[in-house]
């Protein structure tokens, strides 16, 4: 019977009660506290948003509940945090913990192996783990081999694999850190129907940290907004309640904090030049990249094996303050076909040209220019800000690109209060939130004054402060006569930026030709 | 997109299906036969049963070139070492200076280069054949080795492949930001140094992150049991059995013709 599978998933499941009293926790050699004197009691089978401006402590309350901060011995801890009335420590098994990062989700290498990964911790009978396996598979809506390779996943389905895998253990309480942060907006409702399958099925109880508040506002029926505890904060509870309640109350507070309450536009610095663009008035709108043809790919070209591109573009020409939204589906090529403009990755075929307002004497192909003449002509941020710091402090940091190009270091003390990194000029990149980094990452592109910026999903798990500066710094760029092409899915960013939009592959993209899918539409398919 | 090296579908080889122990044990067999004694006869005979496997191991030539051919390059450069470096016995074949060759000398040089090769091809046949999940079932179930450590390996060598991608990436998020690309040698190498470092401060992040994630999953603390079981079939006596005879064989060879040579005594 097919109820069966789903009758089992139910059963054995009892969703757990958290208790937090005057809870407290300090990391070893940290000066604050990352939560402070936390009293909060979640009744089992409740569904959580866990809110709070960056600092709150809300992933290090999440990884108290999942038992995993107990690594760290020298860290402090005060007041009683329970799990169904016992210490967290105890309560192995009762709960599931997903991460932000895809690829750290994935334990095993097939994907039967590991959704029983969890299930064999505990100790689960064998014939148990495979009646389990299928049935935590098929709630989570993927329907692949049991031997299916986990590195062939997109990130979207990485992340229901690590879900499934806590469904096999059967727990009470499910954890979800910023589970669709990286995910394109297809992964995100995917991830988000199956934790709703799956808390549909088993009951459990549910906490989820999250900037995005729309996409959990359905599955959840309390917010729980905590207060900053680090740098003297008061620490414990803003606000707690009902969704709809806490929305209305808060509204303004939680925008404060960066948060993304569904209705609020984060208030951005609108463009003020004409929007210029190939074909319209000539008012001084320079081309300065010309592509024809180009077909782009990762692998490397060997004189008998050519690769196959992964996507061909007809035509993509960037003028200067000319925006372009590079879109289209997972794998459709969009960050290759980034890196390949970007002058990082060698075409595959067809042509790329830098023209001579671009190339200024260094030579029309940017793939060959040395790096210092690469930076001040087309900067790249990458996806993942911490791929790009090549330094130890946030000053250096922004002070390399000048240096390389011998220019003074007025630059680096103008970006640094532009982007309110002042206080942090001695820090280690790497020690930065996420928005700091993502700031900075932007900024040290910035440091060398590139004609043209290219992002890779620069919005992607920004909260709505960050996404904001960024927004108003890059219309001001425009209109100061940068181009900017931006690989994203953000429809509103794209918006903003006002500009055209080149979409890549994918039946439903190529709306306005109906090509083959490989095909990609030429730019200006919104003006 | 990532390279996982490791997870190449499950090949469906004659030896794929036997247990990993099974084929260790019978390369462990050959290997140390073959070490025993420095002869042409007993590291040819060897080598040509071990080529007869390679079907079974669902290897082709060509692959067995593609995976294999440091070996190959590392055999004919022992192998010329030797010719070199042995005993100038029997007739003169080539003398250029002070450089000369022997059939003295070029007879130990090709025993030294048939006998590295005999002795590599059963682990490449074992490399190509195992699946790392199936290698450690197998060490944690039937060798009872600690299960931590083995399925702690297991989840370091998956990420390995993602930092070939990350590799690859690191190079161009650099390049973007000025490093590199520089002339000269002195600026490439730190520049490569200060990639390195950066591939191991991503790994070591990764890495806890995924220790986070084993451990939220129950990993480590008490017993545990396994999904799959690794078990011992008549294929596994098929394959110790095949490992002895090539060793005996092959020793039996050298014996009769009279080359067999021992290291000790």
């Amino acid at each position: 019977m097919a109820a069966d599978g789903r009758g089992a998933q139910g059963r054995g499941v009892a969703p757990a009660r958290i208790s937090a009293q005057g809870w407290g926790w300090q990391h070893s050699g940290r000066a604050a506290k990352a939560v402070h004197n936390l009293d909060l009691e979640i009744a089992p089978g409740e569904r959580v948003l866990l809110l709070g401006p960056s600092g709150a402590g809300k992933s290090t309350l999440l990884h108290a509940l999942a038992g995993v901060l107990g690594a760290d011995e020298d860290a402090d801890e005060f007041g009683s945090l329970l799990i169904d009335g016992e210490p967290v420590a105890g309560a192995r098994g009762r709960t599931g913990l997903m991460q932000q990062d895809p690829d750290a989700q994935v334990v095993l290498s097939r994907v039967g192996d590991d959704v029983a990964f969890g299930a064999e911790n505990l100790s689960v009978p064998r014939d148990e783990i495979w009646r389990r396996v299928p049935a935590a598979l098929d709630a989570v809506g993927l329907a692949l081999p049991l031997d299916h390779p986990t590195s062939a996943l997109s990130g979207g389905q990485k992340q229901r694999l690590g879900l499934a895998g806590m469904l096999a253990m059967r727990p009470g309480l499910l954890l979800l850190d910023e589970p669709t942060a990286n995910l394109d907006p297809a992964g995100v409702v995917d991830v988000r129907d199956a934790v709703r399958r799956s808390l549909e099925e088993t009951g459990a109880t549910l906490v989820v940290v999250e900037h995005r508040v729309s996409v959990w506002l359905d599955v959840v029926d309390r917010i729980v907004v905590l207060a900053p505890s680090g740098a003297g904060g008061p620490g414990g509870i803003l606000l707690d309640g009902p969704p709809a309640t806490v929305l209305a109350q808060g509204a303004r507070l939680l925008a404060d904090a960066g948060v993304w309450v569904p209705g609020h536009v984060p208030a951005v610095r609108q463009r003020t030049s004409r929007q210029s663009g190939a074909g319209q008035d000539d008012g001084g709108s320079r081309l300065l990249l010309e592509a024809a043809d180009l077909g782009v790919s990762r692998s490397k070209s060997r004189r008998r094996h050519p690769v196959m591109p992964v996507a061909v573009v007809p035509s993509v020409n960037l003028y200067a303050g000319q925006a372009l939204s590079v879109t289209g589906p997972n794998g459709a090529g969009k960050s290759t076909l980034a890196l390949t403009l970007a002058g990082l990755l060698p075409p595959a075929s067809g042509n790329l040209v830098a023209t001579d307002a671009l190339a200024r004497g260094a030579g029309h192909s940017p793939l060959k220019w040395r790096g210092r003449e690469l930076i001040s002509r087309i900067g790249t941020v990458f996806q993942e800000p911490e791929h790009q710091f090549v330094t130890g402090s946030v000053r250096q940091e922004l002070g390399f690109a000048p240096r390389l190009l011998g220019h003074g270091g007025e630059k680096v003390e103008e970006l640094l209060s532009r982007l309110g990194l002042e206080h942090l000029a001695d820090a280690n990149p790497f020690t930065l939130s996420g928005g700091e980094k993502r700031r900075l990452s932007v900024a040290t592109v910035l440091a060398a004054s590139p004609q043209i910026l290219i992002l890779d999903e620069p919005t992607f798990g920004q909260d709505a402060n960050t996404w904001a500066e960024l927004a108003s710094l890059l219309t001001e760029l425009l209109d100061a006569g940068t181009a900017v092409l931006s690989v994203t899915h953000d429809a509103l960013f794209t918006q903003l930026l006002g500009g055209e939009t080149l979409d890549l592959g994918g039946s439903v993209a190529v709306r306005d030709h109906g090509g083959p899918p490989q095909l990609a539409a030429t730019t200006g398919v919104r003006r | 997109m990532s390279v996982d090296v490791l997870a190449a579908p499950r090949s469906s080889a004659w030896l794929a299906g036997a247990n990993p122990l099974a084929k260790l044990g019978a390369g462990m067999v050959i290997t140390v036969l073959l070490l025993m004694s420095v002869d042409w006869v007993s590291a040819s005979v060897a080598l040509a049963l071990e080529v007869l496997l390679l079907p079974l191991a669902g290897l082709s030539a060509g692959a067995l070139l593609r995976r294999g051919w440091p070996i190959l390059l590392a055999a004919a450069v022992g192998g010329y070492g030797t010719a070199l470096l042995a005993p100038k016995t029997g007739e003169l074949l080539l003398a250029l200076g002070p450089v000369s060759f022997t059939t003295g000398s070029v007879a130990a040089g090709a025993a030294i280069a048939l006998r590295g090769l005999a002795i590599a091809l059963p682990g490449i046949i074992v490399l190509a054949s195992t699946d790392p999940t199936d290698l450690a079932d197998a060490l944690a179930q039937k060798l009872r080795l600690p299960h931590r450590f083995v399925l702690g390996a297991l989840a370091a060598m998956r990420l390995v492949g993602l930092l070939v991608a990350e590799w690859q990436t690191l190079g161009m998020a650099r390049r973007a930001r000025g490093v590199g690309g520089e002339p000269g040698l002195f600026s490439g190498a730190r520049a490569g140094a200060g990639q390195a470092m950066a591939l191991l401060v991503q790994a070591i992040r990764r890495a806890s992150r995924l220790a986070v994630t084993m451990e939220a999953k129950g990993f480590g603390a008490g017993p545990r049991t396994w999904a799959r079981e690794s078990s011992y079939t008549g294929r596994d006596l098929g394959v110790l059995a095949g490992g002895l005879v090539i060793a005996a064989v092959s020793v039996g060879a050298a014996v009769v013709l009279g080359s067999w040579n021992p290291v000790f005594g």
